[in-house]
């Protein structure tokens, strides 16, 4: 028998998953309310042919990956650094993890108004002391200062999640490896890194599923622009449906969205998956 | 050549005077064991001869030469650890090859010294599994076998059997003995079971707060305590003690005499008591007597087959040329 839980779940999940399947198939523009009909695949060509669908599946691919390498390799020499006695060590611990709690467009907007400004931020200012002319980031490397805001974002998850993975990590076998011969940088390839080699699988995964999916960050900062730049699937679908008002076609990109995503998350899966294990 | 030496070596953490400074020369080839209760530094004292704690005064020498300073991993020392730390994502073969590929030997050499390190401590069969598939026996043999390989001047153990159970414990305990006579390497080895101790060692270190009460094999510090400490420690049963009275008339505070040294009849002694409750171990059965006159519960050892019960009357005769006898500060009257 079928638990109510689960019932309630399924509707939950499957009525606004059907209804965004059922949109997908129709012509259904804002602007011309009450005149819908049903159109097959059509959203679903358009929206792959159109240009900007592949700018937002490399621009996808290149925010997450970037974040994922920038959070990971900082989540591990913080969580490091984090795990030696040192003075102060719980205050140092409490402002690593702050990030995580401003929420995403406050803090995009932080970066975007106080520190990336090219006028006012205090980038700008720093190279303005150095004599160097201020670099204005969002347009001349906006994907690249999403990526930063969204790594910042993300660092503390990252630290946190490999920090208590290496709180868990048996001295002695550090000690064991460190009579055995191996110096300090032996001991993290041999020792340390296999045994955060699952806390690493973990925060790939979770992470990856939030970020196939930043918005706030990009709506705030750069509008998915200049061009299609810093436009993510996310926001791609966004913009059909919203600004121009292609309900019809956002959908069938929502479609498209769920199915890429479960393909990554599948190969993810397949990949890192067996990490997991015993 | 594995010569160690401690020249007024002293720890403390933070505040606390963990080993108040010691002197302590081992021998080339000799099995060493440092025994004593829980928290009494054993650990310590050995992870600061590994390297692995740094001095807070005093010197470390092996072989004549000063390695306070130096790192573990030059020290030339292995040791084994009580939780045996086998590197779990590595192959059996792996983890005892680690040594050596630290130490950038090649291949063939590596894979030579795995095997016949393997070969000894019976492993062949289980090179390729990981340390999370062994039992608790062959982990130990592993950790062995990864402090073999190395070839090191000395051998630190730290209670590497105190995980495993009693028929087992008994075994390893053979094997690591009979390891010692085949490599002849210095060892070191740490225990909190005096038993262990007796049996395996050349030299006895007994230690009580950090501080060494007395060194020396397994018999003299059975027949010569040094002090009323030594003398409960070493010895299954313990040593009965007697104070006042009893104890005055053998001129000393306190007397000692150990079960084995007492004989239990039920017609001649000079000591009266009550058999209470006996402990039957088939070749020995260990009687705890209660003498009213004595005010003391003293434990006799008697042949497996004495048939004396619950309740009985008895008399027992101590062996008057083993008593032992104590000053009032402990130490012993010779
Ligand atoms: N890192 C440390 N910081 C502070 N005190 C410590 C530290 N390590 C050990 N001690 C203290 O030093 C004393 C000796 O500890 P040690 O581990 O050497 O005892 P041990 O003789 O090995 O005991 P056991 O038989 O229980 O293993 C103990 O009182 C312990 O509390
Ligand atoms: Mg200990």
């Amino acid at each position: 028998m079928i638990s109510p839980a689960v019932a309630l779940l399924l509707c939950w999940m499957l009525v606004p998953l059907g209804l965004t399947l059922y949109f997908s198939f129709l012509r259904y523009n804002l602007l011309m309310p009450g005149m819908e009909q049903w159109t097959g695949w059509t959203n679903y060509y358009f929206f792959l042919t159109d240009p900007s669908f592949w700018d937002a599946i490399r621009n996808t691919l290149t925010l997450v990956i970037g974040v994922l390498i920038i959070t990971i390799i900082g989540g591990v020499l913080l969580a490091l650094l984090l795990d030696q006695e040192m003075w102060g060590r719980n205050i140092v611990r409490l402002l690593v993890i702050a990030p995580f709690f401003v929420m995403p467009t406050v803090s995009a907007l932080v970066w975007k108004n106080m520190f990336m400004n090219p006028v006012n931020g205090l980038f700008a200012q720093l190279s303005g002391l150095l004599g160097l002319e201020p670099f204005d980031f969002f347009a001349h490397a906006p994907l690249s200062s999403i990526i930063a805001i969204v790594s910042w974002q993300w660092l503390p998850f990252a630290t946190l999640i490999l920090l208590t993975a290496l709180q868990s990590l048996d001295r002695e076998q550090l000690e064991a490896s460190e009579m055995d011969g191996a110096g300090s940088i032996n001991r993290l390839l041999f020792i340390v890194l296999p045994h955060l080699a699952r806390a690493i699988t973990v925060v790939i995964l979770i992470q990856t599923i939030f970020l196939l999916s930043i918005f706030a960050e990009i709506l705030v900062t750069t509008n998915g622009g200049p061009g299609t730049a810093t436009t993510n699937l996310t926001f791609l679908v966004y913009a059909q449906s919203l600004l121009q008002f292609d309900v019809g076609g956002g959908s069938a990109g929502g479609v498209i969205a769920i199915v890429l995503a479960n393909i990554v998350a599948i190969f993810l899966m397949r990949m890192i998956g067996r990490n997991l294990d015993a | 050549m594995g010569l160690i030496t401690l020249k007024n070596v002293s720890k403390s953490f933070d505040d606390v005077e963990v080993i108040p400074p010691l002197d302590l020369e081992i021998r080339d080839g000799e099995f060493v064991v440092f025994v004593g209760p829980s928290g009494c530094g054993k650990s310590t004292l050995l992870r600061l001869i590994a390297g692995l704690e740094d001095i807070t005064s005093g010197r470390v020498e092996i072989d004549g030469v000063d390695v306070t300073e130096v790192p573990p991993a030059r020290r030339r020392l292995a040791m084994v650890f009580q939780s045996y730390a086998l590197y779990p994502h590595m192959s059996v073969r792996k983890n005892i090859a680690f040594p050596l590929r630290m130490a950038k030997l090649d291949k063939a050499e590596q894979s030579r010294r795995v095997e016949s390190a393997a070969h000894v401590l019976n492993l062949t069969e289980y090179l390729d599994r990981r340390p999370g598939q062994l039992s608790g026996g062959q982990r130990q043999r592993v950790a062995i076998g990864r402090a073999i390989v190395r070839e090191p001047e000395a051998f630190l153990f730290d209670e590497p059997l105190s995980n495993l159970d009693a028929a087992l414990r008994v075994n390893m305990r053979l094997e690591i003995s009979e390891l010692h006579q085949s490599l002849k390497t210095t060892m070191i080895y740490v225990t909190h079971d005096q038993v262990e101790a007796m049996t395996m060692a050349d030299k006895i270190v007994v230690l009580q707060a950090g501080v060494i009460e007395q060194v020396g094999s397994p018999l003299e510090l059975y027949h010569n305590p040094r002090n009323l400490f030594v003398a409960s420690f070493i010895g299954s049963p313990k040593m009965n003690f007697l104070r006042g009275d009893e104890a005055d008339r053998h001129g000393a505070h306190t007397i000692g005499i150990r079960p084995e040294h007492i004989r239990i009849s039920a017609n001649e002694g000079e000591w009266k008591g009550t058999v209470g409750v006996s402990e039957h171990l088939g070749a020995d059965t260990f009687f705890h007597v209660r003498c009213e006159e004595l005010g003391a519960t003293l434990t006799v050892r008697a042949d497996g087959d004495n048939p004396l019960q619950y309740g009985d009357s008895v008399l027992l005769a101590p062996e008057l040329a083993k008593l032992q006898r104590f000053d009032a500060d402990g130490l012993r009257i010779t």
